[in-house]
């Protein structure tokens, strides 16, 4: 990088790009897992060259690296991937604004304060429930109104602050009774304290305030972790360009293109936009975008499209359309169409809360106003109110949801699965028809070589050599079974790949040849793909490919068929291989060829009769239908844009989690059923007590630490096995 | 109850003590990897930045 060895030269696309003097890198390396990995991972970043210091955060699943300017983020992973570790690189200028969790320091600090002030005035109220009165109990409420009124003050504000905004826009939420209920209790208990009398809910109202708080810190970590994750995949690719300009090629942002600029595009790198190849051959991969598993040959004259990626030759392409033009832009605008038609699922929290808020504010106002019907004393229909406040607390619905939630994703993040949205857990429970896309999702991107044994073993190690040479797909395939094997790679000379025709190269001054040796004719006939080896002009040896299943793919499908679930397999690619892979897994519903539109028209028909699908995919064919499923999973090698639309991106190469997933879904739906039953039990008892106005503080304190110590310890068990 | 004089502006200092000092540690940020923290004591290697 230029702009990394001259800081003085003037700021433009290249010193943007160029990371800074001392950056600190990010990398996400969702592998890690116990006190080795973290020593594994560190040791193999400080091995690098110029790495001054690398360190892990276990529970965000990341590592700093302090290293020179001229360390780029690929030495790194480079130097993971030896060490056994799969790791993507973090933008980290999105991560900086996140690193500091504002939000989440300022819960746990009222969360402090609350538990602070709670458990001194509890310890107060000890002495007034175990029999002290006159002078000693008002002093016990003076000081426990000193300790518990700014406590609440200071600790409750993210209640009021919610409350105050839905009662402006006109609404209920579960803040409002939550808020209601904290001032009614501080208001009459200082009025009582100021008249001597026996009723303090200092405890009861700071021991709310605590409980609650430590709910919305859950709630606050779970959705954080989703939110951060999802952001640093985001941030993974950061779509550029090299634009050749009249002086000369210059990066830019993909967006900064313009139709009739001139873009070259290397290998490996992904297409920037749409537009007619001007120069130059290669094979352009289109797995991501249609489902194909084999590269399409590419040569001047013919449309590529955004999004597509370059395997072996340099091209340079005439934009005909960017940014919001591009083919690419135009699925994200079916996944948009897809999203409004899906009918927003509402959590069953909100669903309780929407019944209970005014369920409670009537309890407590109809209570209220019959003892002052009965008594004409307002102190004591105050009281009566506050009491019911109090003890139907939402302790439940504030605090055993949020710790249900964050039992559950745990334990799915712990499994390389991390949960984006919030209902995603609650509707992946109701699953009953599962979807899987092919190329990505069920098979992986390099095929496997079978019957690679044709060649002879002396001729192994120079076909290794030649295939590591290559970025096709297929001599990917065929490198991956040789080192399996174990056979070393020999030396060649004069490596040189023709795109749409293989690599040739020199080996002990013979020619040797790898790749479409066969012609067309003969290669028809197989059902698969194939690719010939030859050395000088000795016999060609025909290797065939099969698509490479991913690994837990057929546990995955074997798991779910034995529960009865109804599995589809939709693939855009041809119909051959989609139909010796669901041949493989046993599949018996399965469409080749689909288009984009129709994948997400089949998963509508399917949501018409009744089913709630479970849609798996990385495509781009596949971000329709993944928005329009009731609920979606995208492996994180996938595209953005199916990421984006999904509900659970699953980070590992295995796919027997999701099996997991949907149990661990099932099991927290449970919990949370059992511990609105366990919540209503406790109301059950305690309300009529409070409106006939027997609650006396040490009751509401009671029910109050009970029930909420019960939901949680409810919660916890899901975490463990 | 004289006694009551001294114990409760006692144990509210004690208690004020500890919440200063978790403000202390949150300041600190040994609350952001509380997982790695739980590991990294059983591992052979010097932590030497126990911090960050």
């Amino acid at each position: 990088m230029t702009a990394a060895v001259c800081p003085a030269c003037p700021p433009g696309h290249e010193t943007q790009i160029a990371s800074l003097p001392d950056a600190r890198l990010m990398l996400s390396v969702p592998e890690i897992h116990c006190g080795g990995c973290i020593v594994a991972v560190e040791r193999a970043l400080k091995g690098v060259p110029g790495v001054r210091d690398a360190r892990v955060n276990l529970t965000l699943k990341r590592a700093a690296v302090d290293a020179a300017a001229d360390i780029d983020v690929d030495t790194l992973t480079q130097a993971l991937k030896t060490a056994g570790f799969e790791a993507h690189p973090l933008d980290p200028g999105v991560i900086a604004s996140q690193s500091v969790d504002a939000k989440g320091r300022d819960l746990l600090m009222r969360l402090a304060v609350a538990f602070f002030a709670m458990m001194n005035v509890m310890l107060l109220s000890v002495a007034v429930w175990s029999g002290a009165d006159g002078a000693t109990r008002d002093m016990m409420h003076w000081i426990s109104a000193a300790i518990a009124i700014p406590a609440v003050l200071f600790a409750g504000r993210p209640f009021y602050a919610s409350a105050w905004g839905a009662l402006r826009g006109g609404h209920l939420n579960m803040d409002v009774p939550i808020t209601l209920a904290i001032v009614l209790a501080i208001a009459t208990s200082l009025s009582e304290t100021m008249q001597s009398g026996p009723h303090a809910y200092f405890d009861a109202a700071i021991g709310l305030c605590c409980f609650l708080l430590a709910g919305r810190y859950l709630d606050h970590r779970t959705r954080a972790r989703a939110r951060s994750a999802a952001a640093e995949l985001a941030a993974l690719e950061v779509p550029r360009a090299t634009r050749l300009d009249k002086d000369g090629p210059q990066i830019v942002a993909a967006s900064a293109l313009q139709p009739g600029d001139k873009v070259r595009i290397l290998p490996g790198a992904r297409v920037p936009a749409d537009g007619i190849v001007v120069e130059g051959h290669s094979e352009i991969d289109r797995s991501l975008m249609t489902g194909e598993s084999l590269p399409a040959a590419i040569e001047p004259g013919q449309t590529i499209r955004a999004g597509e990626g370059n395997l072996t030759g340099v091209l340079v392409l005439r934009v005909t359309a960017a940014g919001k033009d591009t083919e690419l832009a135009r699925i994200a605008d079916l996944v948009a169409v897809a999203e409004a038609g899906r009918s927003r699922a509402v959590a069953l929290a909100d669903k309780a809360a929407g019944l209970y808020a005014p369920g409670v504010h009537i309890l407590a106002a109809v209570a209220a106003l019959g003892w002052w019907l009965a008594t004409q004393d307002m102190r004591i229909s105050l009281n009566i109110a506050a009491a019911v406040l109090i003890i139907t607390c939402p302790c439940a619905l504030g605090l055993a949801v949020p710790a249900v939630a964050t039992a559950a994703s745990g334990r799915l993040f712990r499994k390389g699965l991390l949960v984006k949205d919030g209902t995603a857990l609650e509707r992946l429970a109701e699953v009953d028809t599962v979807v899987f896309d092919k190329t990505g999702t069920l098979t992986v991107a390099t095929p496997q070589a079978e019957g690679w044994q044709c060649i002879p073993s002396s001729e192994r190690g120079v076909a290794r050599a030649l295939a590591d040479a290559s970025a096709h797909p297929l001599a990917k395939g065929l490198a991956h079974a040789l080192r399996e094997a174990g056979i070393a790679p020999a030396q060649i000379a004069e490596v040189n790949e023709v795109p749409g025709q293989g690599i040739s190269a020199k080996w002990r001054g013979m020619s040797v040849k790898l790749g479409r040796l066969v012609d067309g004719a003969s290669t028809a006939q197989l059902p698969m793909a194939s690719s010939g080896f030859q050395i000088a002009s000795g016999p060609i040896r025909v290797v065939t490919f099969e698509n490479r299943l991913r690994p837990g793919a057929e546990a995955l499908v074997r798991a779910l068929q034995s529960e009865g679930k109804r599995i589809v397999l939709l693939s855009g690619d041809a119909a051959a291989p989609v139909k010796a892979i669901a041949d493989r897994l046993r599949i018996s519903e399965f469409s080749s060829d689909m288009r984009p539109i129709e994948k997400a028209a089949y998963l509508e028909k399917l949501a018409n009769t009744g089913a709630k699908v479970l849609m798996v995919g990385d495509g781009l064919n596949d971000t329709a239908a993944l928005a329009a499923a009731h609920v979606s999973i995208a492996p994180a090698t996938g595209l953005d844009a199916a990421r984006t639309a999904s509900d659970i991106v699953l980070l590992g190469e295995d796919l027997e989690p999701i099996y997991g997933a949907l149990e661990t879904a099932k099991k927290a739906r449970r919990r949370i059923t059992e511990n609105f039953t366990l919540a209503t039990l406790y109301n059950v008892v305690a309300v009529p007590l409070a409106i006939a106005g027997l609650a006396t503080p040490l009751i509401a304190a009671l029910s109050m630490s009970l029930s909420s110590l019960t939901v949680s310890a409810n919660a916890i068990r899901l975490g463990r096995r | 109850m004289s006694v009551l004089g001294i114990l409760i502006p006692v144990s509210l200092f004690l208690g004020g003590l500890g919440l200063g000092f978790f403000f202390w540690l949150l300041k600190r940020g040994q609350f952001d990897d509380p997982d790695g923290s739980a590991n990294r004591i059983l591992t052979d290697e010097y932590d030497d930045q126990p911090k960050s």
